[in-house]
């Protein structure tokens, strides 16, 4: 027998439970591992069990991610169930919500929801938004301004509720399916894994329960306390298409033309350098045209960063582009690279973006092409509401990639239909024009005086190189002065920089 | 100009705009503009309509116009097909390039 | 020769949203079309549209052309009396079959130039050949008006009046082709092919225009902005061309320099046309250096 209280000092030693007793012992469970894992406790029966065991209460924070896109059932099928559950005044902290997630307005009314932070609101949720549903103004923050707040613990998250399309029974979660070819498909899932880790309770929730164990995994089970099975995560038809189709539109293709030709001659397109593109019709055809430039010249990128298409994996498995850096795959190629691709890498949001992270993937780019709803003659970017004033967008990571990267790159159109997109003052400052070094259009290149070099290396090259205001200018030509937006003055959102800063309003529109 | 029958004129394309004009026996110009780019330009396109017809001397008509981001000249090239398909008239009087 | 027509961009009439942006892709010259691309039933729409785009948009230096519907009908008459007034910088008349077509539509511009107050013969025309007899009459075509800058080819009408059809090699337009290049540079005019429908096949379009340049074309119709880019490739001079013909203008420069009126390089003398041709391509390459986006 052992005497405890003999060994020296043992009391202050944690970690120490007394002294081993055989008979206080559980039996060891000799089941066969497949019928062991059928009785894993972190399985629950429904999202209410799950919502039960988390502890939710009134005024909380609720999490959700966004990869599911316009397919999602997630975030309607959770909330529908806390609000029979009868909690209220909770606050939705999702990494970004779309078109389908109209129902929250009627939990918005009856007071489930009180508050939103999100990345992005499209559709009719936006709509009521932007015209004064709620009293406390949604708070959009980028990806990596959202994760900042994650890991400092300024944005406490009490319940993810993540929806994976497969996840084991301990909770081993992936954004694909290693058993079958069936079901739903998102690839990465990069917003998702910041939750998992920083939630004080995480539910996956999935409608494909795998054999321990589901590796490799997007989120890891020492992160997840439960698991829901449902019918249905969302509708694959939303969640992703099989291939981003390539542009045939002839002005996205001159834009991207222009593009092309601008990386090239910036300095920035040498051997093993950086980039993130976005899944415009004219990134994607940059892309292509940066692929043959690639070849033609030599030379290697090092990593693609982003949200990753079918392009991207494709000069990959080419041998263009030596590491992928995935936290949202775009298409069906993008999600099956990341299931086989070896360097084709799942990031998680603060990897990705953080402005807290000095290792953030952002802050090592050459450069990035985004696009844009308006800019202005200040470079500021809109990307959030429409030339109606209205919501209709999301910030993304595209504030986070322009202050990473060395040559930020927005590709637009001179003007939508008769709308100019370069103007005097964007609706709503996303990123701010010290962070944005050159504009592309169909009908001239505006470099920020800030970049005088980037200006003289684009005319060297008989790039047409113009400025600004001569955009502008050109493009009020053609369309005529548009009437200004009216607003109220009531503020229903509020823009916060990657540094958590509040960097612009959204004002409710006039009816 | 006298407006006789029912003119119509462009498409529901991007671009562009349909105007449609019909016979009115009262005095003035009746027009509804549905426009997607309605709060920043619908004044200037009413304008331009408007300002077309006063100059082919149409002073009675009912116009209903489905704008899709239409340019001025494109506006008045659609008023200006609507109504004379609606006095059903060739007599096209061009102004010449001195306006430019 | 110191106008480039690599290409001109065919723009339908009736289209706003083409007619707004035809001046974006680089091509050196605009052709709106009232002819073929619209119906019976809108022609008087497309009139009306692009008789408003020319006098109110901006097109900067861009070379503007008008496809007309052909006189036979009151259609042709009616464009021009619009379109005359407009003041485009060329009139192109389809479907010309002799010298009489074209004197036709001469005498129409002239009254209406002389009507208006604008300067007689400043608006400037091509003539397009459209069929069999038009091919043979090509000689006369192209002597036939000093307002002509050059006469052109159009495959689809006339193949159709050969009853045969187009195909990837094109060898059904040889003879009209060589016809067609042959009179114009008679004339000292230029020579413009027809368009390549078929935007998707960018190696057949290339592999045409290469043919077509070979044969002394000066450019070519296209349908697509998409065609522009790779035409104007085919159209550029190689580096060997290039060195050869800045000898020649250093030879001259030289010469001037001396006060001789008289150049040679490599003991040979050098004549006016090679001279010409020289600045031609040293012109085309300049240009496809740079991508000018017009100032409007």
């Amino acid at each position: 027998m052992i005497d405890f209280d003999s060994i020296p000092r043992i009391k202050e030693v944690s970690a120490c439970h007394g002294v081993y007793d055989a008979n206080n012992c559980e039996r060891k469970n000799v089941d066969r591992f497949d019928d062991r894992q059928k009785h894993s406790v972190k399985v629950l029966p429904s999202i209410e069990e799950a919502v039960r065991r988390s502890g939710l209460k009134d005024g909380m924070t609720v999490s959700f991610h966004h990869h599911f896109r316009n397919g999602d059932y997630i975030v309607n099928m959770v909330m529908d169930v806390i609000a029979k559950m009868g909690i209220k005044n909770l606050t939705v902290a999702a990494s970004s919500l779309t078109d389908c997630h109209w129902p929250l307005i009627e939990h918005i009314k009856n007071g489930v929801i009180t508050h939103i932070e999100t990345s992005g609101l499209r559709g009719k949720l936006a709509e009521a938004v932007s015209h004064g549903l709620m009293d406390f103004p949604v708070i959009f923050r980028s990806h990596g301004g959202r994760a900042a707040a994650i890991e400092s613990g300024e944005l406490h998250i009490d319940v993810a509720f993540l929806g994976a399309p497969s996840c084991d029974p301990y909770g081993n979660a992936n954004g694909y399916n290693r058993d079958s070819e069936e079901g739903s498909c998102c690839g990465s899932l990069g917003y998702a894994k910041l939750d998992a880790l920083y939630a004080d309770q995480c539910v996956i929730i999935t409608d494909h329960l795998v054999s321990f164990p589901n590796t490799p995994f997007g989120i890891p089970e020492s992160q997840v306390e439960y698991v829901v099975v449902v019918d249905n995560i969302g509708d694959p038809k939303g969640i992703m298409s099989g291939a981003t189709r390539f542009t045939k539109n002839p002005k996205e293709l001159l834009i991207a033309n222009y593009a092309t030709k601008a990386i090239e001659a910036s300095g920035y397109f040498e051997d093993n350098f950086s980039m993130q593109m976005g899944s415009g019709g004219a990134s994607l055809a940059v892309a292509r045209f940066l692929r043959e430039r690639m070849i033609e010249k030599d030379i290697k990128c090092r990593f693609a960063l982003g949200g990753i298409t079918g392009q991207i994996v494709q000069m990959h498995e080419e041998g263009l582009v030596k590491k992928i850096l995935d936290v949202q795959s775009f298409d069906l190629i993008a999600a099956n690279s990341l299931k086989n691709n070896r360097f084709h890498q799942q990031i998680d949001a603060s990897y990705y973006a953080s402005y807290a992270n000095s290792g953030a993937a952002v802050s090592q780019l050459d450069f990035v092409i985004l696009s844009a709803l308006e800019v202005d003659t200040d470079f500021n970017v809109n990307v959030m509401t429409g030339s109606d004033g209205v919501i209709r967008g999301a910030v993304g990571g595209h504030p986070d990639a322009a202050a990473g990267a060395s040559m930020t790159v927005v590709v637009c159109p001179l003007l939508r239909g008769r709308i100019p997109t370069i103007c005097s003052h964007v609706n709503t400052i996303c990123t701010p024009g010290r962070t944005v070094d050159v504009v592309v259009t169909d009908q001239g290149i505006a470099v920020n005086p800030l970049r005088p070099e980037l200006y003289e290396r684009f005319a060297a090259a008989g790039l047409p190189v113009t400025t600004i205001e001569k955009l502008h200018e050109r493009a009020e030509k053609i369309a005529g002065i548009p009437a200004p937006i009216e607003y109220t003055d009531r503020i229903v959102g509020v823009l916060m920089y990657r540094d958590n800063t509040v960097l612009d309003v959204i004002r409710q529109v006039k009816d | 100009m006298e407006i006789i029958s029912t003119g119509v004129a462009g498409t529901m394309e991007s671009s562009d705009i349909i105007v449609r004009i019909e016979p009115k026996d009262t005095e003035g110009i009746e027009l509804t503009l549905e426009s997607a780019v309605m709060q920043q330009y619908g004044k200037q396109i009413k304008k331009v309509i408007v300002e077309t017809l006063e100059g082919l001397g149409v002073t009675r008509a009912y116009v209903d116009a489905v704008d899709k981001g239409a340019l001025d000249c494109t506006v008045a090239a659609r008023t200006l097909a609507a109504a004379y398909r609606g006095a059903q008239s060739t007599d096209f009087v061009w102004d010449g390039g001195a306006e430019k | 020769m110191s106008k480039l027509r690599r290409s001109m961009l065919f723009v339908p009439g009736n289209n706003p949203g083409m007619i707004r942006d035809a001046h974006i892709y680089g091509s050196d010259s605009i052709m709106f079309d009232l002819e073929d691309s619209v119906s019976v039933t809108e022609k008087d729409a497309a009139r009306f549209l692009v008789y408003k785009a020319l006098t109110k948009l901006h097109y900067g230096k861009k070379e503007l052309v008008v496809r007309i519907n052909d006189l036979s009908s009151d259609l042709g008459i009616a464009d021009l009396e619009a379109i005359v007034r407009a003041q485009p910088d060329v009139i192109r008349l389809p479907k010309t079959d002799s010298a009489r077509d074209v004197i036709e539509c001469e005498r129409e511009i002239e009254r209406i130039e002389r009507e208006v107050g604008i300067p007689v013969g400043k608006t400037g025309m091509m003539a397009a050949i459209e069929s069999a007899n038009g091919v043979l009459n090509a000689k006369e075509i192209a002597f036939s008006s000093k307002r002509l800058i050059g006469i052109a080819l159009g495959a689809e009408d006339y193949v159709t009046d050969l009853k045969t059809t187009r195909s990837p090699e094109g060898v059904e337009l040889m003879f009209a082709r060589s016809m067609i290049v042959n009179a114009a540079k008679a004339a000292g005019i230029m020579a413009l092919d027809t368009v390549y429908s078929d935007v998707n096949n960018e190696e057949g379009f290339m592999a045409e225009a290469t043919l077509i340049r070979k044969m002394g074309f000066d450019g070519k119709s296209v349908i697509n902005p998409r065609q522009i880019a790779p035409l104007h490739a085919v159209f550029t001079p190689s580096e060997k061309d290039l060195k050869k013909a800045r000898a020649i203008m250093e030879a001259i420069a030289e010469a001037n320099a001396r006060g001789s009126g008289v150049a040679s390089l490599n003991g040979k003398m050098i004549d006016k046309p090679v001279v010409a041709r020289a600045q031609y391509l040293l012109e085309m390459a300049e240009r496809a250096k740079t991508i000018t986006v017009e100032e409007v």
